[in-house]
């Protein structure tokens, strides 16, 4: 035993090194991450912020590496502002969609749901997220084209009327669901939704049930209830959800492709600049507005008093 | 809960004591409107509150967690009530700020519920509870979070506020010491059953029960064959330890007092007191505690033989079968 002791092995010395210098062990766990995030990630969204500066000759068609702003001139000019707003419209949307939808479901779940039942909601709100993304989104195409399920259903019900009439409003309409901004915005909201829905639930597990007491005590009823303690409170996870839906919506290539009229999206751009036309330096400029507009997007979160409930 | 029947005085302060999940408070939650009866009534000051939704009633509940909204200021959540009401902003600001001096918190209107201690917390809860006037206070456990010499004190200033207001208070606690040394009256409950309502001097001297009796301070109560051989009848009967006077086995005690031989099987110094448990002979224990004057220091050693005595009038006798 006492030779034991006397000798350790080599995995009891690594182990009391570390516990008698816990900043030694911070750093070791540290660092992999620290790699990653700021060379991997942040290295290359600087390489991909300096790309935007560069530009490329008209004639040749080589990229021009000398610092310039020609690409951002490029960059705002009327067809691409119109990516940009179509683009944000359809974030917004989404995410205030997904935000109506997912509230009172997370509400549901966290406040009146059995643990069989939630655990079941659980599972159906995470199910989607298991199958491949391109298979659902061209489920939908199925789902919404026109000898699609929708308006087969909606002949049925002899209710192909609203459909036209729905399909006829200016901008948002279209030949058929699957060719409409209509039909875009109600994937996007399919394909986003587990991401509202998670982190608003996740803020309401964080309020007690006791606090909607206190408020009914004091004379609040249910509406005001609602505004003056429960929104405040969850608002946070809102915004987190929020986050998720805007960015995704904002940086989204596929579903705009395959579902929608074929007015391009930011991804799309982003994707046809780097690809087919091989113009990197506005490929990057297109990159850096959905950043500038989450940022704005952040700041005004904070005003409103998005985070001081965490 | 079943069979529980009660009416408050206006202005008392009344307790319900027992144990988890003695009903009790499921009772304080009926009255304050978050659960309705399957059965029966609750009156409130004349008027039935059946059907009648927590935020129309005239009672404020203060709650065991406190309740506080985390997103508000203490001087935000004092106001909540008068806000729903639509109160103005100044008649406002002028009655919350009175209600923080009412609870010593002046200077902390401005801070969140979580940069407050518990039992500056506990305060918040209770201006924010009083400040819309109800007719009746509900007070869940509101002391239970706390430690000990902030819980006296606390005591002393509910039941000092209490007067100041003049406002029924309705007391929820496990805690028998609290419940005896603040209530004008209380309900023991059991099993959500009353076993017992009464001033708090009638509950401890008289408990009606067993259950009140063990309860409700420390008891012996003797039962079946040892009550047969102490008093004779087989009517059990429940005697406090303090009552009993414990004499060496050889002194025969006080003409006409009960009394029994035995020998001490251990003692217990609790600082003030000091508990002695005495195995009787012929079987059967009995509990005695004894004040530490200086001269009853080391009164008894564990393994003395000891003589008990108590004037048979205290004996208290218990209904059957409780």
């Amino acid at each position: 035993m006492s030779a034991t002791f006397a000798q350790p092995s080599l995995g009891s010395r690594i182990s009391t090194k570390l516990y008698l210098h816990p900043k030694l062990l911070l750093l070791l766990l540290l660092a992999p991450p620290l790699l990653w995030l700021g060379v991997i990630y942040l290295g290359s969204l600087f390489a991909l912020l300096l790309q935007s500066f560069f530009y490329i000759d008209e004639f040749s068609g080589n990229i021009v590496r000398e610092f310039s702003l020609v690409t951002y001139e490029q960059l705002f000019t009327r067809a691409n502002a119109d990516i940009f707003i179509r683009t944000t419209l359809m974030a917004a949307a989404v995410t205030i969609a997904a935000a109506v939808i997912a509230f009172p479901l997370a509400y549901y779940m966290v406040r009146y749901a059995s643990m069989k039942m939630k655990a079941a909601l659980y599972l159906a709100v995470m199910l989607p997220l298991w199958s491949s993304y391109l298979v659902r989104v061209y489920a939908w195409k199925l789902i919404l084209a026109k000898e699609g399920i929708v308006p087969w259903f909606a002949a049925k019900l002899h209710l192909t009327w609203l459909l036209e009439v729905v399909l006829s409003i200016p901008v948002i309409g279209g030949p058929s669901l699957s060719i409409s901004y209509i039909g875009s915005f109600l994937v996007f909201l399919y394909i986003w939704l587990p991401f509202m829905i998670l982190p608003i639930v996740a803020a309401l597990e964080r309020v007690p049930a006791s606090l909607t007491e206190a408020s009914a005590d004091l004379g609040a009823t249910p509406a005001q209830t609602f505004r003056k303690v429960i929104l405040p409170l969850a608002f946070p996870g809102v915004v987190a959800g929020s986050i998720f839906t805007f960015s995704l919506t904002l940086g989204d290539y596929i579903i705009p492709g395959i579902i929608g009229n074929s007015r391009p999206f930011i991804g799309q751009a982003v994707y046809q600049l780097q690809g087919t036309a091989g113009n990197i330096p506005l490929a990057a400029a297109f990159t850096i507005v959905p950043i500038v507009i989450m940022a704005i997007y952040l700041t005004a979160a904070r005003r409103l008093g998005a985070f001081d409930a965490l | 809960m079943d069979g529980v029947s009660f009416e408050i005085q206006d202005g008392e302060f009344f307790s319900m004591l027992g144990p988890s999940g003695s009903g009790k408070t499921t009772c304080l939650r009926l009255i304050a409107g978050f659960e309705q009866p399957d059965a029966g009534s609750i009156v409130i000051h004349g008027a039935n509150v059946e059907g009648v939704p927590p935020y129309r009633r005239d009672v404020n509940t203060v709650f065991q967690d406190y309740a506080l909204f985390p997103h508000l200021s203490v001087m935000e959540n004092v106001e909540y009530g008068l806000m729903i009401r639509k109160v103005a902003p100044a008649e406002r600001r002028r009655r919350s700020q009175e209600m923080l001096g009412l609870v010593k918190l002046e200077a902390m209107g401005a801070r969140k519920p979580n940069q407050l201690s518990g039992g500056q917390r506990q305060r918040v809860a209770l201006a924010r509870a009083l400040i819309n006037r109800p007719s009746v206070l509900l007070l869940d456990e509101p002391l239970g979070a706390l430690d000990l010499k902030l819980r006296e004190q606390m005591q002393e200033e509910l039941k000092s506020l209490q007067r100041q207001v003049g406002i029924t208070f309705i007391y929820v606690t496990h805690d028998q010491g609290e419940a005896l040394a603040m209530s004008d009256r209380l309900a023991v409950f059991n099993r959500g059953r009353i076993e017992q309502i009464g001033a708090p001097a009638q509950i401890y001297e008289h408990p009606a029960t067993a259950f009140v009796a063990g309860f409700v301070g420390v008891s012996n109560v003797c039962t079946g064959e040892l009550a047969q051989r102490l008093t004779g009848s087989g009517q059990a009967f429940a005697i406090r330890p303090e009552k009993i006077i414990m004499t060496a086995a050889s002194d025969p005690g006080p003409p006409g007092w009960l009394s029994v031989t035995g020998r001490v099987r251990a003692v217990t110094y609790h600082g003030a007191t000091t508990r002695y448990s005495v195995a009787v002979d012929g079987g059967g224990e009995l509990a005695v505690m004894r004040q530490n004057a200086a001269e009853s220091l080391n009164a008894a050693q564990a393994g003395d033989a000891v003589r008990l005595a108590w004037p048979r009038q205290l004996n208290q006798p218990l209904a059957e079968g409780a």
